[in-house]
């Protein structure tokens, strides 16, 4: 079971990568992604949110969506961006110097495939509550590793003599092509 | 209730007494046009990036997947600016979001029944049309401002444009990753498939060059025109440099 869950995570985590194999969360990957303490922020801000959406999700599963399956995907897109509201409006009461730093993050979230597509991918392989925690998780750690990779290349970058044709959002693709490239040697990893 | 989103204004009433729009002033055609090409919103704006890169291995599934997010786009855009006046300002993105999945759930069951083959690969990236940035993008900057008939250009523009782009990426992709064209051969078998690209980097590296190579035409036609060039009706480009 510990094993399982353990490659639940890894998997999550390089094998299929959420943002490198499975394109989810592009937008801060490629939005905020230029300095990596605010990727570290990002990403601690997307494993926070991804935590909870996967307990919210098995809950949805195991108790609502059983009755009517036709609304998963309202009942999933509704609940998160609640959700979401609650953290942000709970945040700036109990911790404003926190809110300030995660502040710009956590109303983006919402509209981040990542999380949507973490409810949906848990729901579709049938996780419980403890497999669909390893999973965010590990997709968290995932995100925050792709961002924080990420922003190290491109803090590199702005001091190299790159041609000015290509700085700007060409460079950025054709790194996060590298970049998943690389993460491509961890197929066929473990594969239990 | 407050009063939502400033300039609205019906239809019909005469052009004396209409209040000033909270966007600059265009007309029919530039709404139209603008998502198509100038504004493009895979190449230009770089939203909608998640199924632009993930589903685009082929061209059939770029296709299935442009035109259920033109459909998405197109009712979730006629549904927002017909209720523009009646969505309270607070909760109006929660509302434009409960519209959107309202009609990817359409599109999801449609394209299970008619397409099942397309719908199992394309799995769950249907579902995250909800969280594509474009079509929240439309509702909130074009949709929730304007009348219904220029908010049905927009959406047209726009999804024409990421019909174009999608399709721009698929063939590419396929033809590259797997020698042929919505499944028919088009190098003949000595081909050998450059696999890397219907796999995920490839996503990332076509649309990289794809930029790269807007960005080198760009230079180059503002190297040869260096006036500030106009779109009819004198609305000047921003994008001109």
């Amino acid at each position: 079971m510990n094993g399982q869950l353990f490659w639940i995570l890894i998997s999550a985590m390089l094998v299929n990568n959420f943002t490198l194999h499975l394109f989810l969360g592009l937008c801060p990957f490629m939005g905020v992604s230029a300095r990596v303490s605010t990727a570290l922020r990002m990403g601690a801000a997307n494993i926070f949110v991804l935590t909870i959406t996967s307990v919210v999700a098995s809950f949805l599963n195991a108790f609502v969506l059983p009755y009517a399956p036709y609304l998963r995907l309202i009942s999933f897109i509704v609940v998160i961006a609640s959700l979401v509201q609650i953290v942000e409006i709970t945040i700036k009461k109990v911790s404003p110097g926190l809110f300030r730093e995660l502040g710009i993050y956590l109303p983006l979230i919402t509209t981040n495939c990542a999380i949507l597509g973490l409810a949906i991918f848990q729901t579709n392989r049938s996780y419980g509550l403890w497999e669909g925690l390893a999973f965010a998780i590990g997709a968290g750690l995932g995100l925050t590793l792709a961002l924080v990779l990420m922003a190290s290349i491109r803090e590199r970058a702005e001091l190299a003599d790159v041609p000015a044709l290509a700085r700007g959002m060409g460079l950025v693709l054709i790194i996060a092509g590298s970049l998943s490239l690389a993460f491509m040697g961890f197929a066929g990893l473990g594969a239990p | 209730m407050t009063e939502p989103s400033g300039g609205a204004r019906p239809e019909g009433t005469a052009p004396t007494e209409r209040a000033p729009l909270p966007v600059r002033t265009t007309t029919p055609a530039y709404d139209l046009l603008r998502g198509v090409w100038r504004e493009n919103p895979v190449l230009v704006q770089l939203l909608g990036l998640c199924p632009a890169l993930a589903v685009t291995n082929t061209v059939a599934n770029s296709l299935a997947m442009g035109l259920a997010t033109f459909f998405v786009l197109l009712g979730s855009s006629l549904l927002v600016s017909s209720l523009k006046r009646l969505i309270p300002s607070e909760v109006r993105i929660a509302a434009y979001i409960l519209i959107i999945a309202t009609f990817v759930t359409i599109a999801d069951l449609v394209l299970a029944a008619v397409v099942p083959d397309i719908h199992k690969a394309l799995g769950a990236f249907i579902a995250l049309i909800v969280v594509n940035c474009m079509i929240l993008g439309r509702q909130e900057a074009f949709a929730s401002k304007r009348p219904v008939g220029r908010a049905l250009l927009d959406a047209v523009g726009t999804g024409t444009g990421f019909l174009i782009a999608m399709l721009m990426m698929g063939a590419f992709r396929e033809l590259l990753g797997n020698g042929s064209l919505l499944g028919y051969s088009v190098f003949g078998p000595s081909f050998e498939p450059w696999i890397i690209m219907i796999l995920p980097p490839g996503g990332f590296l076509t649309l990289g060059f794809i930029l790269l190579w807007f960005g080198w035409w760009r230079g180059r036609k503002a190297a040869e025109t260096p006036r500030v060039r106009r779109w009819p009706h004198g609305v000047a480009s921003r994008r001109a440099a």
